[in-house]
């Protein structure tokens, strides 16, 4: 399936090409030792610009999920699985994805998950896949 | 939420007016919107050298795009107007910012009549590109957008995807069903059906809505709006000079703006949304309390915002929307809480907002024809989904 790519900047690039290193990077604060996301030079939290991008363990369980049927463009692939991965290490911290190497049906809330990359030019998606 | 100082109370809304509602309409976005803005005018018992004030959410972004194609710029020199205050633009409470904002005009002093109207032509733009609205052409290349860039990546293409997720959780958090949300549905269709404007008129049977095409479960297609041509437009005027008008005035008694979460579509409360913000505040903002609230438009852009929508506004307790609406006897025009009452967006029309402001003051006017229900006193509009929101309360005394 093509992609439609984020245009990258100082601000998002290690999130998007963390995978080339197989790392799942996400926006830390030191002064509050929060993470967050989306990425940005200033912690939301504690207003810290003592931010910088920590890698995460990249497992984490599904907090919801959709099985698009629709054919938005010839090249899709359907069905696919559009979700919101909420990461292990934090509470809240979360973003959205696509759910891949299972049957969509199989798909379901609190399922645990792990980060699987794909490659599409520089950019590494940060998919999941069922963690056994 | 405390506020000491309630502009909104300066302000009613004087007049309405709508252009023809269709799929599509022969007519441009810039004649759609002079016949909606003419009649409101009209309606309001003024003249055009009255205005002299306009808002328009969201305007046109300079692009000229079917969702938006007429903005203030452009309306102000085609209808000769001259103004002491205008605005418009995306990045506000929703679908009725330009109320919000043309309220916030009037009470600071700025005008004394604000022409607020919105037009949309989707209908016709999508007989030339059926992914007119896909998410990815906001964006040429590569995702430039602050925020779609974390969506258009994993092929989220429509809002729907975005919504089948808050959707999805309700149902997992509150055990929601797919047959009482099918109700929102159904009671628009049927609301339509006394309204000829409408769109989509023939019966809906919950048999037809578990036929119609999932596109992103658990939502399927008669979950979601229908495209249109239409404008609306709608006269706020400063209380002291509304009363001379020929309607009796609607005031302005409490408007819901806020958003104390991110704005963004997957890092607010999923079930909640930024509605959860707007409801507190509205409330904080009246000494009036749900059980006063007559009649209720819901923006059903997607039917789940309307369940959203009910319980972010207090209407029925937060995780009991599906409780509320199971058998849709309680939201129908003879219910406790007539909802939707044109047929909402869902078979009414993707009027975009101001279609519900119309609608709700039809009805506090007595003027709703065959789809009027009892009559009321209040009622309460809200629009938006996902980090976009507003609200506001409606009194005819
Ligand atoms: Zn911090």
């Amino acid at each position: 399936m093509t992609r439609k790519l984020p245009l990258l900047t100082e601000d998002n690039t290690p999130f998007w090409q963390g995978g080339a290193q197989g790392r799942l990077l996400i926006h830390h604060c030191a002064d509050c030792t929060r993470l967050f996301h989306p990425p940005a030079p200033i912690c939301p939290h504690c207003g810290s610009f003592e931010v910088a991008p920590r890698a995460v363990s990249g497992k984490g369980k599904v907090l919801s999920y959709t099985i698009n049927h629709q054919a938005w463009r010839p090249d899709l692939i359907e069905p696919y699985v559009v979700a919101i991965v909420e990461l292990a290490e934090q509470a809240g911290l979360r973003f959205v994805t696509n759910i891949v190497g299972l049957p969509a049906e199989a798909v379901h809330i609190d399922m645990p998950v792990r980060v699987r990359f794909e490659q599409h030019e520089d950019v590494w998606l940060p998919l999941f896949e069922k963690d056994a | 939420m405390m506020f000491d100082r309630i502009f909104e109370k300066d302000v009613a809304i004087t007049g309405v007016g709508q252009s023809a509602v269709g799929r599509p309409v022969a007519r441009s976005g810039m004649r759609l919107t002079l016949d909606a803005c003419l009649e409101a005018i009209a309606d309001a018992g003024l003249k055009r050298a009255d205005i002299d004030g306009v808002a328009c959410w969201p305007g046109d972004n300079n692009n000229g795009d079917a969702f938006s194609p007429v903005g203030p710029n452009a309306l102000i020199g085609t209808l000769g107007l001259q103004v002491n205050w205008y605005g418009g633009g995306y990045e506000g409470p929703g679908p009725l910012a330009g109320i919000i904002n043309g309220a916030m005009a009037i009470a600071s002093g700025l005008c004394r009549h604000v022409l607020v109207f919105r037009t949309i032509t989707e209908a016709s733009r999508r007989k030339v590109d059926k992914n007119a609205s896909a998410l990815t052409n906001k964006t040429i290349g590569r995702d430039s957008s602050f925020f779609w860039q974390w969506y258009t990546p994993f092929n989220v293409l429509s809002a729907i995807n975005l919504m089948a997720l808050y959707t999805q959780r309700h149902f997992h958090e509150y055990g929601t069903t797919p047959e009482q949300l099918a109700q929102i549905a159904l009671t628009c269709r049927t609301n339509a059906a006394l309204n000829p404007k409408a769109i989509y008129r023939t019966p809906l049977s919950l048999d037809d809505y578990f036929a119609s095409r999932m596109i992103s479960t658990p939502l399927r297609m008669l979950d979601c709006d229908v495209h249109c041509d239409a404008s609306t437009a709608i006269i706020l005027s400063r209380a002291d000079v509304a009363k001379d008008g020929p309607n009796p005035p609607i005031r302005l008694e409490a408007i819901g703006a806020a958003l104390h979460q991110p704005w963004s579509w997957d890092q607010i409360d999923l079930t909640a949304t930024a509605a959860r913000d707007v409801g507190e505040m509205m409330w904080a903002r009246t000494d009036l309390k749900p059980k006063d609230v007559g009649s209720a438009q819901l923006y059903d852009g997607f039917s789940i915002l309307t369940m959203i929508w009910l319980e972010a506004l207090g209407l029925c307790p937060r995780g009991e929307s599906g409780r509320f609406v199971e058998g849709g006897h309680r939201i129908a025009r003879d219910g406790q809480l007539p909802i939707n009452t044109n047929g909402g967006q869902l078979s009414g029309g993707r009027t975009h907002g101001l279609g519900y402001v119309h609608e709700a003051c039809s009805q506090l006017w007595g003027r709703a024809g065959e789809r009027q229900i009892a009559p009321h006193h209040v009622s309460v509009v809200a629009a938006g989904g996902g980090p976009l929101g507003g609200s506001v309360l409606l009194v005819r005394d």
